[in-house]
């Protein structure tokens, strides 16, 4: 069944001589959409579309999303949101891109911004926001955010004191997966701390393998998942003031902190005793895409991959994911065991350049614990910091234990570093130095140096 | 038409002189090496793509894992990628598969061809034979505006194709809302035509004889009929060269498509399409195979049924006798 | 789900009708309005007859270029001299920047590389094939697979050289095609082809004139034709064969149409990023200024420098087309 949204047809004109009025074809084409001035009569909704209730008396209106969420992860995300759709009538048209980083500013710039847009970094939010064309998250919203996370999200998406937008997914980053039948089989035990993560890398490099496989691969954003890494060691050696100092430039690359964690980097996933398992050498972690960074720890080549909560959704069909299957995840311990279970998370923020009701309306259900719970339900692989979703909702082992290290309160919850940074830095210069770091042996000193001299004027 | 006849008799000669000439040269280059090289390279120029196309029939697992060579011995083919590029559901749900976006890049590129053509055609007509002070220079700073990369011009035009204003001037009502219909994209293609294709069309349309210009304005015509009636046809050969050129390259083009018409499937192209088929993160690229080669069906098409038209050649000859 | 009643669903027909119907319309008025301008104009004399039939021809390009063209040129030179987000300016300093910067100045000698030895290949490539394949039967298929090439979009020749340039472990069955070749012939420990400074610079050349001889090979085989009979016999009278033939008389007599063909392909390898976007992204010192002034501009949101380098890219191109131009008006001047 083919949903019916109204075509955004205009009135065309000729563009050139007017005066030749002869020969004019005006094609008047409307479907009568936003332009129909409807009085609001509510409608009210019965059985199952009852709980929508609040967002009834748009019927016919459609709001456009853009995203950088492609499939398959889009056919959930547009399956989460259907009921709600078909009950209330407004239509959520999905509009996925590639270069969306990319795209939004021009967009936003050219006259051309979607309705609602999802932002996966706050400092492409704050931009935004400063062209003057993003509009104030609606007050239910607000509430909501108030109400179900922690205070650390709300701030992300706050500029000037203004709030913009609820976050979407929340990705727990701090995770290392590795298979629990091979660690059976050898007898190794999961490490809980740092020491003891080195330790055991350590033992397996003595006895003739390569304990550690990575890929920072990923097209046009190749070497992001590097920065991660870096965050990690900043975050879990340091805590958040210092991370927090980096993030806004006070601490530079080329100060001590950061070249120390650099180091440490440089010593684990930079070590040849230790990378690339199933690959090759340390060289091949630029090459190597992240989507297939892990594939090794299934054949036996490799032991651990740090890597987000999403990877899950890269084990071929059919991989048991859990404490006793094929593969699962532990929590990346702090470098220092003294910080506070450090948290490393990404995601999106529900932006919107429209303050059309409608808009408002799809806004505050994105907000709702209801929704994230129907997403939730959807598929796996994706989790939430929404306190009042339904963590027993979770389908995989991983992805509840994500939902409460994102939920929990005592963590020391920081936003990656490289989504706040200017994009100069974290979606340019950062990439590409990590990257040279890996691919050419680039030294830290040199990395830390031109990721500084990359910070804009 | 007096023209006609001295057109026809132009015609002739021309063929008959230069036959000898051609001869002469495939002489001194006749060997049985030279055909062997031709061909050793045209295989080789064609085994990338060949690669392409059986990786398009290859199962996930295997494109990842083994090289596409392998299919000859081991022979494990699917049209699953196909399948899923082809019918897979996109864009605001419902099951759409991928004809829209065929429709919409045939919608884009035949008026981003025929527009530019003839808007540059006849630029390079007035340029070449309606002589007035200061053309030369005209056309070469048009030459040079070739050197303009387009990306500078995304912004500026989004912005006038939705308010009408561009540079500070009101061009348009802003109420003539030109986005979210397929006018952008022609516009935008037409406008980064121009500089090569008045450049390639005067080179041509300079060297139609002078002789036949100066007969029809002696019989009265003005240029508007000269255009219409002789320059048009003799040129014929040159602007079904340019056609084909541009008709691959507004298919093929990305950036453009994207960022004019990118926002929905009303208007958005197959390139726009196929891009966002790799799926999240670039996972699925082995769906861009696939994708690829139903992107490169229609150019193929279009190229091999027209192909004879290159012989004509689009610069032909910057030497007369 | 049955793929086929999707395909040919009757929302496809009816939504192939109505966009068909919009082109119809759109060329309908288009070339409507134009001969109704041009009937109307042609009826114009006297004095205002010139003027007018001049604004006509040339009117509608004009606008466009303008518009499409010079405007945003003249606003990137205004940009460049701003800061990131164009709220200061700041003089020179982004072409400083760029001239001092050691990351860029690579960048600028990588593209210096690319304008002299990818256009100079193809068009040598192009000619050689172009003499070549004259003599053959069935030459245009050959023709038809050497030019094939150009059909073939951005992203599809990425995609088809990854399959190519990917470089696993030898330990590992290979997926690229290079790799295995190596392989094959002996080499045990091929490397990383993309990884490998600078090789991979050429590597990506490659592609470039895969992709650009079938043009260089059209153009001059239109060329050879042309060349007059007589001239060509009165040489072969005087002795010249073969090689000498080639360089005393072909070459000579083609050698607008050569220039034509170098500066275009130059030209458009100065404007051409997607091939070192999608396939090493500039990282492995491969940038390119296109590129380079696109990651500027739209992904680190640079527009200062990106504009800098914008302006540094149309100047580089300038003597090109000066050179262009000369030819040009000396051609003229003898017809």
């Amino acid at each position: 069944m083919r949903l019916a949204f109204p075509s955004p047809r205009r009135r065309r004109l000729a563009l050139l001589a007017p005066a030749v009025a002869a020969v004019l074809v005006v094609s008047a084409c409307g479907s009568g959409d936003d332009d129909s001035g409807e009085a609001a009569e509510k409608p009210t909704l019965t059985g199952n579309c009852a709980k929508y209730q609040e967002y009834a008396g748009y019927s016919g209106k459609t709001v456009t999303l853009y995203t950088s969420i492609l499939d398959p992860e889009a056919t959930s995300l547009q399956k989460s949101w259907a009921e709600f759709s078909e009950c209330t009538g407004i239509t959520i048209q999905y509009d996925g891109a590639n270069d969306f980083e990319a795209q939004l500013p021009v967009r936003v710039q050219g006259g051309t911004a979607p309705d609602i847009a999802l932002i996966p970094q706050p400092g492409l939010l704050k931009r935004m926001v400063q062209t003057g064309k993003a509009v104030e998250a609606p007050a239910k919203t607000k509430e909501n955010v108030e109400k179900y996370w922690n205070e650390a999200w709300k701030n992300y998406a706050t500029v000037d004191g203004k709030f913009y937008g609820a976050p979407m997914q929340s990705n727990f980053k701090s995770l290392v997966w590795y298979s629990p039948k091979a660690f059976a089989q050898a007898g190794y035990k999961v490490p809980t701390t740092w020491d003891e993560m080195m330790q055991l890398s350590d033992q397996i490099a003595n006895s003739g393998q390569k304990p550690w496989c990575g890929g920072i691969g990923s097209g046009t954003a190749t070497g992001w998942p590097a920065t991660d890494w870096l965050e990690e060691i900043v975050l879990g050696k340091y805590g958040g003031e210092v991370y927090d100092k980096w993030v806004n430039h006070e601490i530079k690359f080329s100060d001590p902190e950061i070249q120390d964690a650099l180091n440490i980097l440089k010593n684990w996933y930079g070590n040849p005793k230790y990378v690339n398992g199933g690959f090759g050498d340390v060289k091949t972690i630029a090459t190597t895409t992240f989507q297939d960074a892990g594939k090794p720890i299934l054949e036996g080549k490799c032991w651990m991959l740090q890597q987000a909560s999403f990877y899950g959704a890269q084990w071929p069909q059919g991989t048991k994911v859990g404490p006793d299957g094929d593969v699962f995840a532990f929590k990346l311990p702090a470098v220092d065991p003294s910080v506070k279970t450090p948290v490393l998370a990404a995601g999106e923020f529900v932006v919107a350049f429209s303050d059309r009701p409608e808009v408002q309306m799809v806004q505050n259900y994105l907000s709702t614990p209801e929704w994230h719970t129907s997403r939730i339900k959807v598929a796996s692989g994706w989790t939430s910091a929404n306190s009042g979703a339904d963590k027993n909702a979770y389908t995989t082992e991983v992805d509840k234990l994500s939902a409460q290290f994102l939920t929990d309160p005592e963590a020391t919850i920081r936003f990656d570093a490289s989504d706040m940074m200017p994009a100069a830095v974290g979606a340019g210069a950062e990439w590409k130095e990590m990257t040279a770091m890996f691919g050419e042996g680039k030294s830290p000193a040199d990395v830390g140096k031109a990721i500084d001299a990359a910070w804009p004027n | 038409m007096s023209v006609g006849a001295v057109e026809a008799t132009k015609a002739q000669p021309v063929k008959k002189r230069h036959e000898p000439a051609v001869k002469a040269i495939r002489r001194s280059f006749s060997s049985p090496i030279a055909s062997f090289l031709v061909i050793l390279l045209s295989v080789v120029w064609t085994i990338p793509t060949f690669g392409l196309l059986v990786t398009s029939f290859r199962p996930e697992g295997d494109v990842a894992s083994t090289g596409w060579w392998t299919v000859f011995t081991d022979p494990d083919l699917t049209l699953s990628n196909y399948q899923t590029v082809l019918f897979e559901a996109t864009f605001g749900g419902g099951t759409t598969g991928l004809m829209p976006y065929v429709i919409n890049s045939l919608a884009i590129t035949i008026p981003g061809t025929i527009f530019p053509l003839v808007v540059a055609s006849m630029a390079a007509y007035a340029l070449a034979w309606v002589r007035f002070k200061g053309s030369d220079v005209l056309f070469f700073l048009i030459f040079a505006l070739q050197v303009v990369p387009l990306q500078l011009a995304l912004i500026p035009l989004l912005q006038l194709y939705s308010s009408g204003k561009i540079g500070g001037v009101q061009l348009f009502p802003e109420s003539l809302q030109l986005t979210g219909s397929y006018w952008p994209v022609w516009l935008s293609h037409t406008m980064f035509a121009m500089p090569l294709a008045i450049f390639l069309l005067h080179n041509f349309i300079s060297q139609l004889p002078r002789e036949v210009m100066e007969a029809a304005t002696v019989d009265g015509a003005d240029h508007f009929r000269v255009f219409r009636t002789i320059v048009l046809p003799l040129a014929a050969p040159a602007l079904a060269s340019f056609a084909i050129f541009q008709f691959l390259w507004v298919w093929n083009d990305l950036l453009v498509g994207l960022t004019f018409a990118g926002g929905s499937q009303d208007v958005a192209p197959l390139t726009a399409r196929l891009l966002q088929l790799s799926g999240s993160f670039g996972s699925r690229w082995h769906l861009l195979t696939a994708g690829a080669f139903v992107s490169i069906v229609v150019p193929l098409i279009v190229f091999f049924s027209l192909q004879r038209y290159f012989v004509r050649g689009l610069l032909a000859g910057s030497v007369k006798g | 789900m049955s793929g086929s009643t999707v395909l040919l669903a009757d929302g496809t027909l009816s939504d192939f009708g109505t966009k068909f119907w919009e082109v119809l319309q759109a060329l309908a008025i288009f070339l409507g309005v134009l001969a109704l301008i041009f009937f109307a104009a042609g009826r114009a004399v006297g004095r205002i007859s010139r003027p007018l039939t001049i604004t006509v021809f040339l009117g509608p390009a004009i606008l466009l270029i303008m518009i499409g063209l010079i405007v945003p040129a003249i606003r990137t030179i205004y940009l460049s001299t701003k800061n990131s987000d164009s709220t200061k300016g700041v003089g020179f300093d982004n072409y400083t920047w760029a001239f001092t910067n050691g990351d860029i100045q690579r960048v600028l000698i990588n593209t210096l590389l690319w304008i002299v030895i990818a256009p100079v290949v193809t068009t040598v490539l192009g000619l050689a094939v172009a003499l070549m394949v004259d003599r053959l039967k069935g030459q245009a298929i050959y023709k038809s697979l050497i030019f094939m090439p150009m059909a073939i979009s951005f992203v599809g020749a990425s995609i088809i050289w990854k399959f190519v340039y990917e470089a696993r472990d030898p330990s590992q069955p290979q997926i690229g095609l290079l790799s295995q070749v190596a392989i094959a012939l002996g080499w045990s420990h091929p490397p990383n082809w993309l990884l490998s400074i600078p090789l991979n610079t050429f590597l990506l050349m490659v592609i470039m004139v895969w992709t650009q001889t079938g043009f260089a090979m059209v153009v001059l085989a239109a060329a050879i034709r042309g060349i007059p009979a007589d001239i060509v016999e009165a040489a072969r009278v005087d002795g010249a064969r073969g090689r000498k033939l080639l360089f005393k008389v072909t070459i000579p007599m083609i050698r607008s149409t050569l220039v034509v063909v170098l500066t275009t392909i130059m030209i458009m390898t100065l404007k051409i990023f997607d091939i070192v976007r999608t396939m090493t992204n500039g990282n492995f010192k491969t940038d390119v200024l296109a590129n380079k002034m696109y990651s500027q501009s739209f992904v680190e949101f640079n527009n200062g420098r990106g504009s800098a380098l914008a302006v540094i890219l149309f100047l580089a191109v300038l003597p090109l087309v000066g050179y262009n131009i000369v030819q040009l008006r000396r051609e003229r001047a003898i017809r």
